[in-house]
């Protein structure tokens, strides 16, 4: 019965794990895995998708996976990278080539941003050659919807809640990416769970590269963000379109491609359909962070160029 | 042939003869100096591993822990603070039963900071499935850690193992120490061959979470692995002295040593380099026809219950001395030596000397003064010496402490 139970067939990663319907960061599971293939060795942190895909004995994961604590599993993917470099090296028999392993991390925002920028930015600088991969649903889903580094200025979190004196979250996004590239990077790139196949070309043109990677994929968390699960994706597409999330990549520090944004749409239309950001619709106040987001959609449209 | 090396030295000579496949590094005082030497070893191409200069000791155990997962062998070296800083991964490390071999340069823990030695450190990680060795000196702290590579690798074992040696007086001191080469350890240390690893040839799922009906068995297994260490460590223990000839505690099982103890009436109980200090006290009585006697234990974690019961189970009465304190209560050793006693029915008295800390020397005159207090306590009951009066503050420097209404 267990046999058949663990059964994968050609699914990397497969269906019986726990993410809600319309998971943003379940699906960016598995665009991942279809990307980099079985020859591959994965690096979780603690967060939804760890406990989502891994409650003992049961896993989602048809590829070679590990989760250790919190904060740490750059510096976990940094170790089995080196490892492989010396089997490599030394010759050392059962175990597959350096050069024929994909070293992947997938991690969210709170994972990312905040608690384990340390481990990040020493793997980042160490230049080992692992693909970081993080999953952006804009705050701590695993615990409850706490605001992250990642979250943005305006929406309500369960520790920004909107109330009398507060309109959500009153600090901006943090720029993970070009934190990312300011360590070096040969490549950074941005995706959205909208636009599968872009990420998907992006994680295998990173895995191309020797060395450190950065990819930050937008994915919304419809619990989170207080929305129909059937709306993801749409929601996905308007963070794009409004300019609020740029798609782009950057090589050695210089934007070398981005997803161009036709008729750039105005912000409301993303932010009215998530139930995080319906009090800046209706508070005194609101208005201006909602002028704020706007002019933050204008600066990425000029800066980055779509 | 014998050489004259630093503790520091010794204990990089140790790591490069066990030649592990990768050592993350960060520095600490007073460990800096070992993964010093083992980067000039690498510099010098006298060492093979990737040495990983790391950006903290979170990471330097992190690091070690996803390269252990791998299957490689790996060293790292800590103590304090840093050693704090590693404690939420190691503990997770025996959880996922990873075998790690670290060199810990005891040293106490802030505040104040100090970077001076003691055991306080080390006993802060007791309860985290870490198998913890101490060293009386150069030699032993060298040859434990060959010893803890070959128990921690056991695939029946599987755990992280702490390799301790005092800060300074060992990390510092010249001995004359007889090294080891990789070709000499071959026989005693095999290559690690780990039942399971990441490689994507055989795709496994590790670390995954427990709910309440796994995770009471994923602990105990780890306990059961802790005392099984006992037999693996008696085992290690023998064959290292069957081909180095050096004995620690053979007729212990290598987890206890002990000094003229058979018939001792007073029995010092103590772990590390302050034993060699003790050893010199314990002649001089011997010498005066008085029965004192040594119990060091070489093991802390897993606890050698049974081998100490045995030693001390007719002794007159016990002095712990020890760099340790489990503020709020006693000293850690204290606390597991009598609790270990429980069962024996033992109504020995036992002392609890809390000496040594941040580096502060313990003197011949020192030890003397304990060993006068625990002549006095011999062939009470222990509810006689009564409970507040069973610790003891060596030298405590009454004189600058507020009064008791300042504290």
């Amino acid at each position: 019965m267990t046999e058949d139970r663990f059964k994968h067939d050609e699914d990397l990663f497969c269906s019986g794990h726990r993410a809600c319907p319309g998971c943003g960061a379940a699906l960016t599971s598995k665009l991942v895995t279809e990307a980099t293939g079985p020859q591959t060795i994965l690096s979780m942190p603690t967060g939804c998708m760890e406990v989502t895909t891994t409650p003992y004995p049961e896993s989602a994961w048809g590829i070679s996976w590990i989760h250790n604590i919190f904060e740490n599993s750059a510096a976990v993917a940094g170790g089995i990278e080196t490892a492989y470099k010396s089997f490599s090296k030394r010759g050392k028999e059962g175990y597959t080539d350096k050069d024929d392993v994909n070293f992947v991390v997938l991690a969210g925002d709170g994972a990312t941003f905040d608690i384990g920028i340390r481990s990040l930015s020493g793997m980042m600088e160490r230049g080992h050659d692992v693909l970081y991969i993080c999953y952006d649903n804009e705050a701590y889903m695993n615990t409850g919807i706490q605001r992250s580094g990642s979250t943005p200025m305006g929406a309500a979190t369960t520790t920004t809640p909107a109330g009398k004196q507060s309109l959500g979250e009153d600090i901006r996004k943090k720029d993970m990416p070009s934190i990312a590239a300011a360590h070096g990077l040969e490549y950074v790139a941005t995706a959205s769970v909208a636009y599968p196949e872009d990420f998907k070309r992006k994680v295998k043109k990173a895995l191309e590269i020797e060395g450190p990677k950065y990819i930050q994929i937008f994915a919304p968390c419809p619990r989170g963000w207080r929305h129909e699960s059937k709306n993801t994706i749409k929601i996905a597409r308007l963070a794009v379109e409004t300019g609020l999330y740029p798609v782009f990549e950057m090589e050695n520090g210089r934007i070398t491609n981005t997803m161009k944004v036709k008729d750039r749409k105005p912000v409301e239309e993303y932010l009215k359909v998530q139930g995080r950001f319906k009090h800046l619709f209706k508070k005194e106040g609101g208005d201006e962070i909602i002028d704020y987001l706007q002019e933050v959609a204008d600066v990425n449209a000029e800066k980055i160029g779509f | 042939m014998a050489k004259m090396l630093t503790g520091y030295n010794a204990v990089a000579e140790a790591v490069k003869a066990c030649n592990p496949d990768v050592i993350p590094a960060y520095p600490i005082t007073p460990q800096t100096d070992i993964v010093e030497r083992i980067s000039e070893m690498v510099a010098d191409g006298e060492l093979t591993s990737e040495y990983v200069k790391v950006d903290s000791e979170f990471n330097a155990a992190s690091t070690a822990i996803g390269a252990s997962a791998a299957g490689a062998r790996v060293f790292t070296a800590t103590c304090s603070q840093g050693l704090k800083l590693m404690s939420e991964p190691l503990f997770s490390a025996s959880g996922m039963r990873l075998p790690l071999v670290l060199a810990v340069a005891n040293r106490s823990l802030s505040a104040p900071l100090s970077i001076w030695g003691d055991h306080t450190d080390t006993f802060a990680e007791r309860d985290g499935g870490m198998i913890q060795f101490y060293a009386e000196d150069v030699q032993e702290a060298m040859d434990n850690i060959a010893i803890a590579y070959r128990v921690a690798e056991d695939n029946e074992i599987s755990l992280p193992a702490l390799s301790c040696l005092d800060g300074f007086i060992l990390t510092h001191v010249q001995e004359g120490v007889e090294p080891f080469s990789e070709e000499e350890l071959s026989g005693f240390l095999p290559q690690r061959d780990p039942i399971y690893t990441l490689d994507p040839s055989n795709p496994k799922t590790m670390g995954a979470y427990a709910r309440p009906e796994h995770w009471t068995e994923t602990r105990y297994t780890v306990h059961k692995a802790q005392l099984k260490a006992k037999d693996k460590i008696a085992d290690a223990v023998e064959e290292f002295a069957d081909i180095f000839g050096r004995e620690y505690g053979l007729e212990h099982r290598g987890l206890i040593e002990t000094y003229r103890a058979e018939d001792a009436d007073v029995i010092l109980v103590a772990l590390g380099s302050i034993c060699g200090t003790i050893r010199y006290i314990v002649d001089e009585y011997r010498k005066k026809g008085e029965k004192i006697g040594i119990v060091r234990p070489r093991v802390y974690r897993p606890f050698p219950v049974e081998e100490l019961n045995k030693v001390l189970e007719d002794a007159e009465a016990i002095a712990v001395i020890e760099k340790d304190i489990s503020l709020g209560y006693q000293g850690g050793l204290a606390i597991d030596i009598k609790s270990a006693m429980y069962s024996t029915g033992s109504r020995i008295p036992i002392l609890n000397f809390i000496a040594g800390l941040a580096g502060r020397d313990v003197r011949k005159d020192n030890i003397r003064k304990m060993v006068e207090q625990t002549k006095e306590v011999r062939g009470k009951n222990p509810e006689d010496v009564g409970f507040e009066n069973e610790e003891r503050w060596d030298s405590l420097r009454t004189e600058i402490l507020p009064g008791d209404d300042e504290l």
